[in-house]
C-alpha cells in the first residue's frame, strides 16, 4: 500500500468518514489501491481509467451498504483484474430516549459489540454517568431537542425505551423524519396500537410507521433487563442484515380452566 | 481495519515493518468474514485474525516473504489444500488471503 493511500485510509478511520478501499487482488498492477469516498472523491490509482470508472459505481453502492466483496472486472483490451472492495463506514451509533433501568445492560452490551452509545433523558437524576460508565455521550434534555443536537444517519439506531406519551412521541416525531436504520419502541402491543394511533392523527403515513418496531426485540421470552437488551440487539442486527421477519408473538395469558364439580 | 489500527499505529511508531493478510474470498463455511484482517511485522509480531487460528501460522510465514521481496500474494486455504493436515480448515471451507505489504522500508 503506498504511503499516500495508508495516509488517507488512516485519516479516514480516525475522522470516522466514510471510504471503500479497493484493491487488485489478482492481475496487473498487484496491490494498486484506490480509496473511493463520499460524492466520488478518490485517493489512489488502479493503473487504467476504464477500470476506475467501473470500481467507482460498485463502491458507491458499498459506501451505502457497508459491505465488502470481490469482483471480476474484463478490461477492454481482454485483460481480466480481480479486485476486493472493502467499505469501512463509521461505527453505528445506537440512541437510547430513556435512561431507565434496561437502557443500562443495553448501553454496556451495544459498547460491547462496537457502537457508538448516546443516552437521552430530560431527567438529571437519570442519565447519570454513576449509571452509565459505558455511554459515550449522556445528554439530559427533552428527546426532541436533544435528537436534533445529533446527526442521524442510516448508521443511527434510536432506540425509545422512555415508557412515556410525553416524552416518547416528540422523540418519535423528529426520528420518523430522520433517516434512522432502525427505529424501536418499548411496550406492549396494546400500548403500540394506541401510539400508532396517535401518530397517524398526527400525521404520519402507514408506510412511516411500519419503521417502528414495537413491541421491540426479537421474542427469545426475555425477562430481565438483561434479556430484553439482547433481545432489542439481536433485532438491530437482524435488520442491519437483512435478516428480519416479525414473529407472531402468543398471547401472554390464557384462562386456566379447572375441571371439578361444579356449584 | 479499525480493531487492528491501534497496533498498527504503534508498530509503525516503533519503526516496525508491516505486512497486512485480509480475507478476499470465503468459499463454504469460513470462521472469519470477509475483510477480516492479521498483521504481521518482520520482527515476529501479530494482530488480529484471517481464520480463527487455522491458517494464521501458514499466512505468517507469507507475510515475513511478502515483506522480503515486496510483492503482494494471493493464497488460497481449503481442506482440500495439499497442506491440509497443517493448515487446513476444520470447517471444510475455503478461503483466499491477500497478503501485502504495509511499511516497508526501502
Amino acid at each position: 500500500m503506498s504511503g499516500e493511500v495508508f495516509s488517507a485510509l488512516r485519516q479516514a478511520l480516525h475522522e470516522e468518514e466514510a471510504v471503500v478501499c479497493a484493491t487488485v487482488i489478482r492481475g496487473e498492477p498487484l496491490g494498486a489501491k484506490l480509496l473511493v469516498f463520499e460524492h466520488g472523491r478518490t485517493v489512489g490509482s488502479l493503473g487504467s481509467e476504464e477500470l476506475e470508472a467501473a470500481v467507482l459505481s460498485d463502491a458507491e453502492r458499498l459506501l451505502q451498504s457497508g459491505e465488502a466483496e470481490t469482483r471480476t472486472y474484463r478490461l477492454s483490451d481482454g485483460r481480466e483484474v480481480e479486485v476486493f472492495l472493502e467499505a469501512h463506514l463509521p461505527p453505528r451509533h445506537l440512541v437510547v430516549i430513556g435512561a431507565v433501568h434496561i437502557a443500562i445492560p443495553l448501553v454496556a452490551m451495544a459498547k460491547e459489540l462496537g457502537y457508538r452509545t448516546t443516552v437521552i433523558d430530560a431527567r438529571a437524576f437519570f442519565a447519570t454517568r454513576e449509571r452509565f460508565p459505558h455511554a459515550d455521550h449522556l445528554i439530559v434534555a427533552w428527546p426532541d431537542e436533544a435528537l436534533t443536537q445529533i446527526k442521524i444517519t442510516p448508521q443511527t439506531d434510536i432506540v425509545i425505551l422512555a415508557h412515556d406519551e410525553k416524552f416518547e412521541d416528540p422523540a418519535l416525531h423528529v426520528a420518523l423524519r430522520s433517516r434512522a436504520g432502525y427505529i424501536g419502541a418499548i411496550g406492549s402491543r396494546k400500548t403500540s396500537q394506541q401510539r400508532v394511533d396517535r401518530l397517524r392523527r398526527a400525521g404520519f403515513t402507514d408506510e412511516d410507521l411500519r419503521r417502528i418496531h414495537a413491541p421491540i426485540g426479537i421474542d427469545i421470552g426475555a425477562k430481565t433487563p438483561q434479556e430484553i437488551a439482547l433481545s432489542i440487539l439481536a433485532e438491530i442486527i437482524a435488520v442491519r442484515r437483512g435478516r428480519y421477519s416479525p414473529q407472531p408473538r402468543p398471547a401472554k395469558s390464557s384462562v386456566a380452566v379447572i375441571s371439578g364439580k361444579g356449584s | 481495519m479499525r480493531d487492528i489500527l491501534p497496533e498498527i499505529e504503534r508498530w509503525i511508531s516503533e519503526g516496525e515493518e508491516i505486512a497486512l493478510a485480509t480475507v478476499v474470498r470465503t468459499i463454504g463455511s469460513s470462521p472469519r468474514p470477509l475483510g477480516a484482517k492479521m498483521a504481521v511485522t518482520r520482527s515476529g509480531r501479530m494482530a488480529g485474525s484471517v481464520s480463527g487460528g487455522c491458517v494464521e501460522g501458514a499466512v505468517f510465514e507469507v507475510a515475513l516473504e511478502v515483506l522480503e521481496t515486496g510483492q503482494p500474494r494471493l493464497v488460497r486455504y481449503g481442506i482440500s489444500d495439499e497442506q491440509a493436515w497443517d493448515v487446513g480448515l476444520s470447517c471444510g471451507g475455503t478461503i483466499d488471503v491477500f497478503v501485502e505489504p504495509l511499511v516497508r522500508k526501502a
